[in-house]
């Protein structure tokens, strides 16, 4: 069973790629320690019979039309890009 | 004249307009001015576009010089909170990551304004990635709540609530993720609505947490709110969770519901921890509608108060932890140049970009969500989540809504809680439920303390009957005249 004392900073932020620092690392553990704790309490409820809810109003099998509709045009859809060149984004080599 | 002008209601601005006495570049010029003149205080806009709104403002007037207006709103500006995607202009969420944004395409509320003529007018401040509940999150600038310039707007939508109490607009949108509409406007003294799930499409919202986020209007009077609520809401194709549901004309049906009604009191909501100033305001609210024939009945939502804002906390983060994984610096976006190898990108993008509050989520969704403990924290919250909506429907068979504080305190202090999270949590907690059961919400003025704060009645509706709900909250405004004080600035 999960507990407070098991988070460990250093395993999640690797998961959720972010690069915290010494400082961040100590703050956050002492922070969300106090959340962990205080979240302990849904352990009291009895959940055995209860379904649980992703969303409030449960809708299934939304359809939509397999119609072609106009999307962005490259140049606009690249107009965040860091990088780019020849209508692609540019990034780091990946594979060499 | 421009004081009178900037703090009309849309209804009355569009019955002028109508006439032919104002036109709407004479109103946007207004609210220009005053937002020249009281932003540098205030710091309720991210940026706006002068050229762009004048321009909006003369075709507006050309269209009723051609006998083809649009309707109430055709010309009235509304602010619009930085998380609203309006094609041509910045959308920045607050944070570092879009600093440098440029939205290529509407929302679909930024679209039914135009439709309606509306103007989208700025990008209003907002805590980063509308994770928060004062607005100090925000990586460009901290609103002041235009009341006390000391103290907080509330958040995350501390913008939009600021800007329409201080006249700098005459409408705004925000987003309500877990109290962010309701809340601020709660602070602010104005009015605040946070819709049923799925009533207004999100597409073009950036996404915080996905089951949870809605849009929702600010207005100074909860017949402004009606209109505005009625442009935006509607299903969209473009949002597979929006509902397939006949939207009525909001503010005709605020006339045909005269009450009186079956109001209940959630017990468990005026318990230790509600500041006894505001506790007063709301008994009072309470009072008029007992004394005015609606009948008061005590409910309990004993799940909801004790254990909304753990099953909060664990799915808006888990939902959030997922959203915020697609800022990685390769597409759009903040791309950190100290980053030496394609997986570096990642690591240090998101160090650089995003700010302490939404690291601090990210790493508690990430945590919930791994390998281990999903079943203890998120299975677990979305089956008491199931539990907190069980709450609401069964006092529902009783009554037709619920009345209830906003928040446990008026607007505090800058500063008082930004280095406590769980305290700033906290603040949440009469909110929140809401946004877990899919119910829909509105903050409006109830009353002032001693120190001259706003303090709002949180009436909670049922799902889809906003109608009954804003002509509640309409038969309480029809009485009282906290509307009509605005903060001097």
């Amino acid at each position: 069973m999960a507990s407070p004392s098991d988070f460990n900073i250093d395993y999640v932020a690797n998961l959720a790629r972010l690069a915290l620092t010494a400082q961040e690392k100590e703050t956050f553990s002492r922070q969300l320690g106090d959340v962990l704790q205080y979240i302990e309490k849904l352990r009291e409820v009895d959940v055995g019979q209860v379904e649980p809810t992703a969303h409030a109003f449960p809708m299934f099998n939304v359809w939509a039309e397999d119609q072609s509709r106009p999307g962005l045009p490259v140049e606009v859809a690249l107009q965040n890009a860091p990088a780019q060149r020849d209508n692609m984004i540019v990034v780091p080599v990946v594979v060499e | 004249m421009s004081s009178d002008l900037i703090f009309k209601s849309a209804t009355e601005l569009a019955a002028l307009l109508e006439a032919r006495e104002l036109s709407s570049v004479e109103l946007a010029t207004e609210l220009m001015a005053r937002t020249r003149a009281v932003d540098g205080r205030v710091q309720a806009f991210n940026s706006f576009d002068e050229a762009d709104t004048l321009a909006q403002a003369r075709a507006a007037d050309a269209r009723r010089d051609a006998g083809q207006a649009r309707g109430p709103l055709d010309g009235i500006p509304v602010g619009i909170k930085d998380v609203i995607a309006v094609a041509g202009q910045p959308l920045t969420a607050s944070s570092r990551m879009l600093a440098d944004f440029v939205s290529p395409y509407d929302a679909t509320v930024t679209c039914r304004l135009k439709d309606a003529g509306a103007i989208p007018w700025g990008r209003l401040n907002m805590d980063e990635f509308a994770m928060g509940s004062s607005t100090e999150n925000s990586a460009f600038r901290i609103t002041a709540n235009p009341w006390d310039l000391t103290r907080v707007p509330g958040g995350s939508s501390g913008g939009p609530a600021a800007a329409v109490a201080a006249g700098e607009t005459i409408l705004a949108l925000g987003s309500d993720t877990g109290g962010s509409i309701r809340q601020p406007a709660s602070f602010c003294g104005v009015v605040g609505l946070k819709p049923t799930y799925g009533l207004v499409s999100r597409y073009g919202l950036i996404a915080f947490a996905s089951s949870l986020d809605q849009i929702g209007p600010f207005a100074r009077t909860v017949e402004d709110a009606a209109l505005l609520l009625g442009a935006i809401a509607g299903h969209d194709p473009l949002d597979s969770t929006s509902c397939q549901i006949e939207v009525p004309d909001y503010r005709a049906e605020l006339a045909r519901r005269p009450g009186p009604w079956k109001l209940g009191v959630p017990k468990e909501y005026f318990s230790a921890g509600l500041d006894s100033e505001v506790g007063d305001a709301i008994r009072a609210a309470i009072e008029f509608y007992r004394a005015a024939g609606s009948e008061i009945r005590e409910v309990s939502l004993p799940v909801a108060a004790e254990y909304a804002v753990s099953v909060y906390y664990i799915i808006a983060t888990a939902e959030a932890s997922s959203n915020l994984a697609r800022y990685d610096g390769v597409r759009y976006g903040h791309r950190s140049m100290a980053a030496t190898d394609a997986v570096d990108i990642y690591f240090k993008t998101r160090a650089e970009g995003f700010g302490p509050e939404v690291k601090r989520r990210i790493i508690l969704g990430t945590h919930v969500l791994s390998s281990g403990y999903y079943d203890a924290y998120y299975l677990r919250a979305q089956k008491v989540r199931t539990l907190i909506r069980q709450d609401f429907l069964r006092a529902y068979q009783e009554v037709d809504a619920l009345l209830a504080p906003v928040a446990p305190t008026a607007a505090f202090k800058r500063g008082e809680k930004s280095s406590d999270p769980l305290a700033m949590y906290l603040s949440d907690i009469y909110t929140i439920s809401l946004n877990l059961a899919g119910l829909p919400g509105v903050s409006i003025p109830c009353g002032f303390t001693r120190a001259g704060l706003p303090v709002g009645l949180q009436i909670i509706g049922q799902p889809f009957r906003e109608a009954e709900l804003l002509a509640i909250a309409r038969g309480y405004e029809q009485a009282h005249d906290w509307h009509t004080r605005h903060p001097s600035l």
